[in-house]
């Protein structure tokens, strides 16, 4: 273990404060680490010893991988997790192409329209469109009940936004003068200079856009009817927390209701695990200080 | 002088027609999405029958203002909103701070990495699956409750009871984002001066003296920034927590502003009705940032904006 020298001035610590943070570290990282732990056991356990248990278990003592078969042959959640990666895939891949150039053009000096432009931006953090003004827009714009509505009324986060503008700013403007003696053109300039030099700062906005668009569920309620289009966030908050069936009523509802708490944590677990695969890469970023530099500024 | 300013601007125009080009796609989401949005909040002077349109509504005035101001439902929302924010800032806020000290305060930066890592984690997590993951902790057939029924104690009944809902949403904010909200004060912590320390030190100020006379001074402008800022949101609780438990305890604990929006709007169909509330609420939302930020400016901070 790495340890930083503690400096002349500081008193060596008394036995017992240490011990209390010892202790306090170890009630912080249960408090955390239990719940998943069980959610997982849960998942992974014999429906039989989840059931004498009371509905849940701290470790499986038949560890099986039926739940997840279950869940993914077929029927709703596999259609759902399918629609999820579409969405999170798309839906990211337009969101960082629209903010990308966005703050490219606000962030060069005296473009056309810049200031106005970026005050009406950032009068949208003041003054956050409300549910049925949003509603009424999706409803107007012919977009109701399709995948655009989970993706266009969120394209651009003015947070992003600002952040990644505050970055490209940061660059040297040498850099482009020297491109522009070159005859570089504007695109040139984002493709060669801006985007190499801010690969760090596109990729945590990607991930923040990837990890909102996989954790949304509440435009999917109002903006989709047909449960056949719904992400797996959404599916599992009607079957999960509210308490519905997960069968497919069609398939018949046979084993699934058998052992409901197996696969509701399956669900829930399915739904974690993207998020704990990107999480490193996000950490990353926050240990490089890109983050709180970004939140500082 | 006009002809040559506007020549000036054409000039500017055509110089920069690349760079509008790539603003497209972006304005035009700010445009629809946005203004298009606030344009639409005129649907809260409107007798809105979806069938007739925005055009083709009775312009009703105040109307539905009225019928809000009188709504005791409404009220109770808007009591619900307050409270609950209160709550947070008295039990959420000051959290992230005291965990960013014990952080700060280690000396094994290893030990200090894995708990940060640990500990932001739940951030990242969907409010979904933070519910179902509560409900699976402290439930009926939780873990909590297995323990005391194992143990021969009474069980508790905490999800689903409306006495037990609003200490319950503290509790989830406090599990998943007080790990997210030590980040800006481990950076503000980080830049206190290592000097300000020694020297205190060698003047003969303990531990508590340093953190009151030191640390807590230097990270003063940050806690009062994060201050402001919540009391700026004070309207606004992140409602998907709310409207994903209303349903088990009823909306007499769990109604706030925005479910009461929800429920009036999409689910009812008064969209002019749940539209003057989310206009209230928008507008009273302002409001507050502002007398937050002179607040701030009065306290000789620099506050949000100048």
């Amino acid at each position: 273990v790495k340890a930083q020298v503690r400096p002349a001035w500081q008193e060596k610590p008394h036995p017992l404060t240490s011990t209390a943070k010892a202790v306090a570290i170890a009630v912080v990282l249960a408090l955390v680490a239990v719940p998943f732990l069980v959610v997982v056991s849960t998942s992974l356990a014999d429906p039989a010893d989840v059931v004498a248990n009371g509905g849940w278990v701290l470790w499986p003592q038949h560890p099986s991988l039926a739940a997840y078969s279950e869940i993914l042959s077929g029927g709703i959640v596999g259609r759902a997790t399918l629609v999820s990666v579409v969405i999170t895939v798309v839906g990211t891949a337009l969101s960082l192409a629209a903010t990308v150039l966005l703050a490219y053009a606000l962030s060069r000096p005296a473009v056309f329209g810049g200031k106005p432009i970026m005050l009406l931006v950032l009068f949208t953090f003041l003054f956050p469109p409300g549910i049925i003004p949003a509603y009424l827009v999706v409803k107007e714009t012919g977009l109701l009940n399709s995948y655009a509505a989970l993706i266009a009324p969120v394209l651009v986060n003015t947070f992003n936004l600002v952040v990644m503008r505050g970055f490209f700013q940061s660059l040297p403007a040498e850099l482009y003068e020297a491109a522009r003696l070159d005859g570089a053109s504007e695109l040139a300039m984002l493709a060669r200079i801006t985007i190499p030099l801010s690969r760090a700062v596109i990729a945590v906005v990607g991930l923040f856009y990837a990890v909102s668009y996989w954790n949304s569920w509440f435009n999917a309620l109002i903006y989709i009817d047909t449960p056949a289009k719904w992400p797996l966030q959404l599916v599992l908050r009607t079957y999960v927390l509210a308490g519905g069936q997960l069968a497919d009523p069609s398939a018949g509802e046979a084993g699934l209701l058998a052992a409901p708490q197996t696969v509701q944590m399956a669900v829930v677990v399915l739904a974690t695990i993207p998020i704990v695969l990107v999480y490193p890469f996000l950490q990353r970023f926050f240990v490089k200080g890109v983050l709180s530099g970004a939140i500082k500024s | 002088v006009a002809a040559k300013t506007r020549s000036a601007r054409s000039r500017r125009w055509r110089r920069d027609r690349i760079l509008i080009a790539f603003m497209v796609p972006g304005l035009l989401y700010y445009a629809i999405f946005h203004y298009g949005a606030l344009f639409g909040s005129g649907l809260a002077f409107l007798d809105y029958v979806p069938f007739l349109g925005l055009a083709g509504s009775r312009w009703i005035g105040l109307e539905n203002f009225q019928r809000l101001f009188g709504d005791a439902d409404f009220w109770h929302a808007t009591l619900n909103t307050v409270e609950i924010s209160v709550l947070q800032l008295v039990f959420f806020f000051p959290a992230p701070l005291a965990l960013a000290m014990l952080l700060h305060s280690l000396t094994h930066t290893s030990i200090k990495r894995f708990v940060q890592s640990v500990v932001y984690l739940p951030h990242f997590i969907s409010w979904v699956i933070v519910v179902a993951v509560f409900q699976q902790v402290l439930g009926a057939t939780g873990v909590l409750n297995g323990f005391l029924a194992d143990s021969g104690l009474h069980t508790v009944h905490i999800l689903g009871n409306p006495d037990a809902f609003k200490p319950m949403v503290i509790a989830q904010v406090i599990w998943k984002d007080t790990g997210w909200g030590t980040i800006i004060f481990l950076a503000a912590l980080t830049q206190v001066d290592e000097q300000m320390y020694e020297a205190a030190a060698l003047d003969g100020a303990s531990p508590w003296q340093r953190f009151w006379h030191v640390t807590l001074p230097a990270i003063r402008p940050v806690i009062l920034l994060l201050l402001v800022l919540r009391l700026g949101e004070m309207l606004s609780l992140g409602f998907e927590q709310f409207l994903l438990q209303r349903d088990a305890v009823g909306p007499g604990a769990a109604e706030v502003i925005d479910t009461f929006v929800y429920y009036q709007g999409i689910k009812s169909g008064d969209f002019g009705f749940a539209a003057a509330a989310g206009l209230f609420k928008g507008v009273f939302g302002v409001i507050l940032v502002y007398a937050a930020n002179k607040i701030a400016h009065r306290l000789g901070e620099s506050g949000v904006y100048r």
